[in-house]
């Protein structure tokens, strides 16, 4: 167990959690090193001390406490933040037989688990009535909690510093302010600083004279959370007489205006939002289309096993997963590879044994794929059983990347985007630069002339249908990540899938790229009005009443020889 | 449907500066064409003259960009669709033989019999005797009359356009279209088509697309000379050959 | 017009429609030749089955217009009654609510929806069976035919459509109870659906719509509007030159298709006792094609016999190996598509139905 982990697990419960470790280590480091040397040299070992210092808090009144807590944090012990933490946290006990004391990790635990507050070795384990705490008050947290803030303050890591302002801004009393002020003058960072000039303005919104709240008012006009603005807000507020709650009438109306530029902020900061998981539901909707795209578009080919062949790809991630489980993190990359070529080899054996008996009757190739693809729902029912398989998402596919208050943005979604962008571009990079992009667009232009200059049009078809069936096991593996892996992972798509690339324009990816997307957004900005289930049916009825006026779709292929079947 | 083309100015169509572009291309250019009752009209121009897509914009299955199409004095064909026109009174004849393949040579021929074609009306209909007469009469003109209980998907190609004339000529039409009625018939095939497109006129007013310069030579009256979606030329064979015009653009060197 | 297997058809329907009923309430119950309540309701459902097939028959075999969403209509017939059915219940319900079906007493709800109100009558109940899928085939049909969408187009949006549908049914604000739909049925008319007398007379009636359905049908294609129909199919364009209005053609096929689909599912909720939004999925629809081209497109009683084969085969492999039936179904697809295009009828000497 880390020293770290010891003094900072109790906080994890009021601080968000990035950032903890770092603050742990490092005040670890700081109490030993910047304050050692400021400590007069005593006869007894800093240790024993130490030990003693904090012995005494067992019998103290609360009073006698403080200065106790003061003198701890002045040894510049590298446990003093541990110790005094754990008594902010009520974390800190002696033990009954022997009166030593230990700090313990959670006071959940039953039997509570030791730590020894002089090395934060771990001390074993202890039932809980041999154990006492010792007590603080209110009074005495203050103390300590301002004296754990200035050691914060005070690091050089501009992420702690920025977390330890944002803490105490939530309970700002005099001594922290004045901490806070100090800092202000000295303070490098601009973000800090930044949230050190809004955090005193918070305060004097409450404690200032009528110019200082006016400035104060001012400059949270530019913010974005919700504390700002509700805080704001109460000076709006009227009495049950009818009389404003802030006299002053001024001040009101600074901060009428002031809330409505916040409200005006947060509303295009949540537009923003709506529009990002739109284009992130479009992205997953792109990639299911893409492959279908080729298939359907350039080829004409109805797959319905389309949807089978994405669940190929997720449940290619479910077996390298089996293999590599001590790497999970690199899983999902390595499978993006062998899910294009396990989908690609079956979408070629398909089209060799299947369809290719089947061009140009559109409608026989949609029933017999569609015959593949309950045979392909069978086949891994059969292998991995009919239920959902566990896929882990890595660490770095998981966490939220934090805008500002008002916008955040989580890292899968934001993936996603730029892996579909990523298959998009890569996808028209085969198809516009390489041989077999050319052969592609020649046999899908004009087949006869095509395979008359020599092109080998059945060996272009095979590996037109395995490209796309590879993209296929490609999104396959992005679902994955977003959605149970199970034999109905495929079905559940198919519609979506289908419906992009006709909405888009047959035969046109960038069609279904915009397509894709704007289904996405136009979901995500009926879903608050409508719900999620209501949202998506919605669209599916536009698309319908849409095809009907355009049954070519947003973007047809022009000419007179697109009008034939 | 009770409208019928007004003739009394002696004219069964009207196409006047009509012009239609596909994506830039001016498929028709300014086209200004006439025909007379009962006349045997044939338009003669190389691939993409216009000819075919002539005939969509007479037949409704394209709008033209501008310019006007009147059948007779009082029908604006602009403004009417496919099957109105083609119940008007304009019969059309493909390129391709498109007779019902699945059906009998009788029921291609019934189908297109006159008359109303709802939905109920069709499904209560049955065969009068003066419609089985007239069906029976087509059978004998079109020369399938042994034909008659046979899948039409089984006839040999030049039966299939005579078949495809026969339903024509069910509908009694008052203008027929026909797009290269001999491509790919035998010169027995071919002859026995001139005579039908022959014995036709008078009745009706036929206009003929076609490549064949043999053929045109041996059936036509009037022909028409499309170029680059324009008329080129209009007049007999013979005056149409001599043209100095069609010489450079259609005739070539020759 | 002869139409020899049409007629073998309708004799082996009679025999069953009569005969099976007798079995079960004639014959004592240890004879061999005794039918069970189980037999009969699986002839019911198969009958039903095949009333649907000949509906997807009609405008896929014959107009060649291959909706992959008639399971919709199914569904909607089923509901429709499945309504009556539930406010037959009554107080009898677990809740004992005389007016309010037991999903909405348990979703809080005060009192009857508008679109409830009605259904406590059969004949209204009836003629919502035939109203609402038709008026859903003529909205949606006067739309897409209108704009001329056709081939899979049309079939992927027909999917969609009955996707949405089955998405709107699954809530339980739509007030059609959710994902567990109808079901704990009473009695019809005030006929005890449990009673074996009842069951026998609805295999009865079944049997009866599915040969006036065919009966329906076949004097349909047999029309010179039959004709239109497959001229569409052959050359929807040529057929408009001749001055039929495909779309109206069109959209009368589909209307009465939805129809028999409709009075097919109004039939099947009463034998088999329950009726859930799953009725809407996709692959139901699917399945019905596949029946179809098992049988044979474009024969009618071809695509009943699909119907009944299909059934029957998963009745069997359903109960004896689970596992092989959907590689079984699947392969039917494939097999059929690529080497039987005329389904088991083709097989058969000496058709003339065409004609």
């Amino acid at each position: 167990m880390s020293p770290s982990f010891l003094n900072w697990a109790g906080a994890a419960r009021t601080w968000p959690s990035g950032g903890l470790a770092r603050v742990g280590a490092w005040l670890s480091a700081t109490l030993c090193v910047v304050l050692v040397g400021a400590t007069p040299a005593i006869a007894q070992t800093p240790d024993d001390t130490f030990l003693a210092t904090v012995g005494e808090l067992r019998e103290a009144s609360f009073s006698d406490k403080e200065a106790i807590a003061t003198r701890i944090a002045a040894s510049g012990h590298t446990s003093a933040a541990a110790v005094l933490t754990a008594m902010l946290e009520d974390r800190l006990y002696f033990r009954d037989s022997d009166q030593h004391v230990f700090i313990i990790t959670s006071a959940d635990a039953d039997p509570f688990a030791l730590v020894e507050p002089v090395s934060l070795a771990d001390a074993g384990t202890a039932a809980q009535d041999g154990l006492t705490k010792i007590g603080t008050n209110n009074r005495l947290r203050r103390v300590v909690r301002t004296t754990v803030a200035r050691f914060t303050l005070a690091s050089p890591d501009p992420a702690v510093r920025l977390k330890a302002v944002q803490e105490m801004m939530r309970s700002l009393d005099e001594q922290t302010l004045d901490l806070v002020r100090e800092r202000a003058a000295i303070e490098t960072d601009a973000a800090v600083k930044n949230e050190i000039v809004l955090g005193l303005a918070m305060a004097a919104l409450t404690s200032g004279d009528q110019p200082a709240k006016l400035a104060a008012i001012e400059r949270l006009s530019t913010q974005v959370t919700s504390d700002v603005r509700n805080r704001l807000a109460t000076f709006l507020e009227q009495n049950p007489d009818g009389s404003f709650v802030e006299p002053d009438a001024a001040v009101r109306s600074a901060a009428r205006s002031a809330v409505s530029d916040i409200d005006r902020i947060r509303a295009i900061y949540s537009g923003v939002e709506t529009l990002f998981f739109g284009l992130s539901l479009g992205s997953v909707l792109v990639l299911i289309a893409i492959g279908l795209a080729i298939t359907f578009g350039v080829m004409g080919v109805i797959n319905m096993a389309h949807g089978e062949l994405m669940m190929l790809g997720a449940y290619t991630v479910y077996v390298v997963q089996l293999l590599m489980p001590n790497a999970i993190g690199l899983s999902v990359i390595v499978a993006i590879p062998l899910a294009f070529i396990v989908a690609g080899l079956a979408g070629v054996l398909l089209e060799r044994t299947v369809i290719r008996f089947l061009y140009g009757r559109p409608l026989e190739t949609l029933l017999a794929t569609y015959g593949v693809s309950l045979v392909l729902q069978q086949t891994v029912r059969s292998i991995f059983s009919a239920n959902n398989r566990a896929v882990e998402t890595p660490a770095w596919l998981s966490g939220t990347w934090q805008v500002n208050q008002a916008f955040a943005i989580t890292n899968n979604r934001l993936y996603i985007v730029l892996f579909t962008m990523m298959v998009f571009v890569a996808l028209q990079a085969v198809l516009k630069r390489t041989r077999l992009g050319l052969d592609i667009r020649a046999v899908a232009q004009n087949r006869s002339m095509a395979s008359a200059m020599g092109i080998r049009t059945e060996w272009v078809d095979a590996m037109t249908f395995g490209l796309g069936s590879g993209i296929a096991g490609m999104a396959g593996v992005a679902l994955s990540q977003l959605t149970n892996v199970g034999p109905n992972l495929g079905q559940s798509y198919i519609i979506d899938s289908f419906m992009v690339v006709v909405f888009g324009g047959v035969g046109n990816l960038w069609g279904t790229l915009i397509g894709g997307m704007s289904m996405g957004v136009v979901n995500k900005l009926l879903e608050p009005y409508a719900g999620a289930v209501l949202a998506k049916i919605a669209v599916l009825v536009a698309l319908i009443l849409f095809i009907q006026r355009k049954p070519r779709g947003l973007f047809p292929q022009g000419g007179r020889s697109a009008e034939g079947h | 449907m009770s409208v019928a083309p007004d003739l009394t100015t002696g004219k069964v169509l009207y196409l006047e500066h009509i012009t239609l572009s596909f994506d830039g291309f001016k498929a028709l250019n300014d086209l200004t064409l006439y025909v007379d009752p009962g006349e045997l009209r044939c338009i003669i121009g190389a691939n993409g003259a216009g000819k075919t897509t002539m005939m969509d914009v007479i037949t409704g299955k394209t709008r033209p960009d501008s310019g006007t199409a009147w059948f007779g004095r009082t029908i604006n064909l602009l403004r009417l669709s496919e099957p109105e026109i083609a119940q008007a009174g304009i019969g059309r004849k493909f390129q391709k033989p498109t007779v019902f393949e699945q059906l009998t040579v009788v029921e291609n021929l019934e189908l297109s019999l006159g008359g109303k074609k709802t939905f109920w009306h069709s499904f209560m209909a049955t065969l009068s005797v003066a419609e089985r007469a007239r069906i029976d009469e087509v059978l004998v003109i079109t020369g399938l009359t042994t034909q008659r209980r046979l899948r039409a998907g089984g006839l040999s190609h030049g039966q299939k356009q005579w078949l495809e004339i026969g339903m024509l000529l069910m509908q009694n039409p008052k203008l027929l279209l026909v797009d290269e009625p001999v491509a790919g018939m035998t010169p027995q095939e071919t002859e026995r088509t001139a005579e039908l497109l022959l014995s036709l006129a008078g009745e009706h007013s036929v206009v003929v697309v076609e490549h064949d310069m043999e053929f045109v030579r041996s059936i036509a009256k009037v022909v028409t000379v499309l170029h680059e979606g324009h008329v080129l030329a209009e007049g007999t064979m013979d005056q149409v050959q001599n043209d100095q015009r069609v010489k450079e653009v259609y005739l070539g060197a020759s | 017009m002869k139409d020899r297997y049409g007629l073998i058809f309708l004799v082996v329907l009679a025999l069953t429609g009569i005969g099976a009923p007798l079995l079960n309430q004639a014959v004592p119950e240890g004879s061999a030749l005794y039918l069970s309540p189980y037999a009969m309701t699986l002839i019911g459902k198969y009958m039903c089955y095949a009333m649907l097939a000949l509906a997807v028959d009609l405008v896929w075999g014959f107009c060649g217009i291959l909706s992959l969403g008639h399971a919709a209509f199914f569904a909607l017939g089923g509901y429709a009654m499945g309504m009556y059915l539930m406010r037959q219940i009554g107080g009898r319900g677990v809740y004992g609510n005389a007016l309010l079906p037991d999903f909405m007493v348990f979703l809080n709800w005060e009192q009857l929806p508008w679109f409830w109100y009605g259904f406590n009558r059969f004949w209204f109940a009836a003629a919502m069976v035939v109203v609402v899928p038709a008026l859903l085939a003529a909205v949606f049909g006067w739309l897409a035919f209108r704009s001329r969408v056709t081939g899979v187009y049309l079939s992927i949006i027909t999917q969609a459509l009955s996707y949405a549908l089955m998405l709107a049914f699954f809530r339980n604000d739509m007030g059609f109870g959710g994902n567990n739909g109808f079901t704990d049925f009473k009695d019809l008319l005030g006929f005890d659906l449990q009673a074996t007398r009842t069951r026998a007379v609805l295999l009865a009636l079944t049997a009866l719509a599915l040969a006036l359905s065919y009966i329906a049908c076949r004097a349909l294609v047999a029309s010179r509007a039959g004709r239109v129909v497959r001229a569409i199919r052959d050359g929807e364009s040529r057929t408009r030159f001749l001055g039929y209005r495909v779309e109206t053609y069109k959209l009368w096929l589909f209307i009465i298709s939805s129809v028999i689909a409709g009075i097919a599912g109004s039939l099947y909720v009463p034998q088999v006792g329950i009726i859930n939004p799953s009725e809407f999925a996709p692959i139901n629809s699917i399945e019905v094609v596949i029946w179809v081209a098992v049988g044979g497109r474009g024969t009618l009683y071809g695509a009943a016999a699909g119907a009944i084969l299909v059934n029957y085969a998963k009745t069997i492999l359903t109960g004896a190996l689970p596992e092989v039936w959907l590689y079984a179904l699947g392969a039917l697809f494939v097999l059929v598509t690529l080497f039987l295009p005329t389904g088991v009828i083709g097989l058969l000497p000496d058709r003339s139905e065409a004609s």
